[in-house]
């Protein structure tokens, strides 16, 4: 970890990866790789690799919060080795909590450094939520809350990073009853930086390292949807590319996880898929170097990627049960009570009014039968 | 004999609802049934066993075509009631929704004495719909606006029309397609509680008042006794003023 240069005179990826002994060969696959990964045209494979060859690599601060360190785990088993070998592993990471090897005074001084010295270059990356309650005891790091430091690492960051649905939204430590504000770091960040939400639970690998390659060779962030998910991989839901699909559309599915249907594959949305919700590039990219993603292994998406999906109904259901009635109950059953409710009650209302009314009926009833009799004569 | 106590009334014809305003009823009755029925299927579709291959059949396809075809009309047709409500005649005109006057108050809670509580008074109280009824519909209104912004705001990533990404905004207000779905389908039974009691209410007042009230949602007629038209020669609310 050199921190000493500044980052002009910083050795530049291409360089990197030279010393790492990868062939140019090697490198021009990766290249490829992340451009289609980002969703570029062809032409811009080369703007790709002449940005990582001239470009001195960008500083990255990791933070680890609340979180199971998944994201971590997701972005080095990320398809091609040059992904966690070059850009996280050997060059640009300054600072994390899992994967440095110094510890103690050593990381925080090399954290330091990396923020006195690229003030306004760096990237900081935050995995896991923040917990607010109790002013930030529930997670400290060296003496400081994840609050304070989360504070501190943003100020100078030219972008930050959220990985993964705990910083995205909070995820399964925010979800009810929140005991310790676990809080997504967007609602925290007081610096003007920009701000890239990568959730997943864990993000795909390929995305993480996309969103990386993005920020390296064009030095902006991707463009953003309105959450502020790069739309290169959020745009579409995973059922829009899921090859099940059809089944949806002919209405063909699985009733159970051990019937006929489940072994011919059918649409899992009976037994609570959330891909129609649910917005991700797993069903393109899939996982472990593009080996399956969960609706290919059999199992429905659970909607890892999306806000509050702890919260927002059953894993296994698409009906959601309705806060306050019980767990067993959803907006159906409660439908069909107050529907029965109404119904006694406009049963009720009409005896009531042949009661309370009577002499009102009467009297339009008379008064028609009048007009009769007088018609008659 | 029965003329002792027995006062014919002479009835006058008013054209209550005009024709727009049925053709808008009726269509909106259409499509919130298709709607409605098109939606449990899509939320919970039935168990089909089938012979044939996936790429033979398309049933859900189908109905969720119809649900969104339906879902084209519902719209355009709510942004007709609401043009309407400006154009349209002294029945059809967005006041008759609104609880902003003293007067609205008034009547809704006559109506409240009359009708549900079932006490003594008179029974004709408007001649278009009462002031309760009005609140209803504008409660109605509402419901329509929800189901329009969390229903476009679901299909707009499966479009590429400008008029569904208008509501992209939505689901992200929401935190996203999960709960703006849930509410989209808690919000349905509104329609069918709403229905019930709707229908309901037509029959009650065809009964206690006999002054076609079922029948002005065909016609547009409505009936109203000379002596209570004499009296109002503008709609006044509430006889009691």
């Amino acid at each position: 970890m050199t921190n000493d240069a500044s980052p002009n005179t910083q050795p530049t990826y291409y360089q990197e990866v030279e010393r790492k002994g990868y062939s140019r060969r090697d490198f021009i696959g990766f290249v490829t790789m992340m451009t289609a990964f980002m969703g570029l045209e062809k032409s811009a494979i080369g703007q790709v690799a002449k940005a990582l060859e001239t470009k001195p690599r960008i500083p990255v601060i990791w933070l680890h919060f609340q979180e199971c360190t998944c994201c971590s785990e997701s972005f080095i088993r990320s398809s091609h080795p040059i992904v966690a070998d070059i850009l996280l592993d050997k060059i640009s990471l300054d600072y994390s909590e899992t994967l440095m090897a110094a510890s103690g005074f050593q990381a925080e001084e090399a954290m330091k450094n990396t923020m006195t010295k690229y003030k306004g270059e760096y990237i900081l990356c935050v995995e896991g939520s923040v917990p607010t309650g109790a002013d930030g005891v529930y997670c400290m790091i060296g003496g400081k809350t994840s609050m304070q430091i989360l504070e501190e690492a943003a100020a100078g960051a030219k972008a930050v990073i959220a990985w993964g649905s705990c910083a995205s939204n909070g995820c399964v430590q925010s979800a009810k009853p929140n005991p310790t504000k676990a809080t997504p770091i967007h609602k925290l960040l007081k610096a003007n930086v920009p701000l890239i939400k990568v959730p997943g639970c864990p993000p795909i690998g390929e995305v993480m390292a996309g969103v990386i390659v993005h920020l390296v060779t064009f030095g902006k962030i991707p463009e953003l949807d309105r959450v502020g998910r790069p739309k290169a991989f959020y745009s579409k839901r995973v059922h829009d590319s899921c090859y099940r699909r059809p089944f949806y559309d002919a209405g063909l599915f699985v009733e159970t996880f051990d019937d006929e249907n489940a072994k011919k594959g059918y649409c899992l949305y009976k037994v609570g898929c959330k891909g129609p919700s649910t917005y991700n590039a797993c069903g393109v990219m899939k996982w472990n170097n593009g080996t399956s993603y969960p609706i290919q292994s059999g199992h429905p998406c659970i909607g890892c990627s999306e806000e509050n999906y702890w919260d927002n109904g059953r894993l296994y259901e698409r009906a959601s049960a309705f806060a306050g009635f019980g767990i067993e109950a959803n907006a159906d059953t409660l439908g069909k009570v107050a529907l029965a409710a109404t119904g006694v009650a406009v049963a009720a209302h009409a005896v009531a009014t042949n009661v309370r009314k009577k002499k009102l009926i009467f009297e339009l009833e008379k008064e028609g039968k009048q007009s009769e009799q007088e018609l008659k004569s | 004999m029965a003329n002792k106590y027995l006062h014919i009334h002479r009835l006058r014809r008013v054209y209550v609802w005009e024709l727009p305003v049925r053709f808008y009823h009726w269509l909106n009755a259409l499509v919130i049934i298709a709607l409605i029925a098109t939606g449990f299927y899509i939320a919970n579709p039935l168990a089909i066993q089938s012979q044939h291959e996936a790429s033979g059949q398309y049933t859900m396809g189908w109905i969720r075509y119809i649900h969104f075809a339906a879902a084209y009309l519902f719209f355009f047709n709510f942004l007709f009631r609401l043009y309407w409500g400006f154009v349209g005649n002294k029945y059809a005109n967005w006041k008759q929704f609104l609880p902003i006057s003293k007067k609205f108050f008034k009547e809704m809670w006559y109506v409240f004495r009359m009708d549900i509580m079932m006490l003594k008074g008179k029974e004709h109280m408007s001649i278009g719909h009462n002031a309760m009824a009005g609140f209803i519909y504008f409660l109605t209104f509402i419901a329509f606006l929800v189901q329009c912004l969390t229903g476009f705001g679901l299909y707009a990533p499966m479009s590429t029309w400008w008029l569904p990404k208008l509501f992209t905004w939505v689901p992200a207000v929401f935190g996203g397609d999960i709960l703006t779905r849930q509410i989209h389908h808690w919000s349905m039974w509104f329609f069918i509680l709403f229905a019930v009691i709707h229908v309901y209410l037509v029959f009650y007042h065809d009964y206690v008042e006999g002054r076609g009230e079922i029948s002005s949602m065909g016609g547009g007629w409505k009936f109203i006794e000379e002596e209570v038209f004499e009296r109002n020669h503008h709609q006044t609310p509430n006889p009691e003023n």
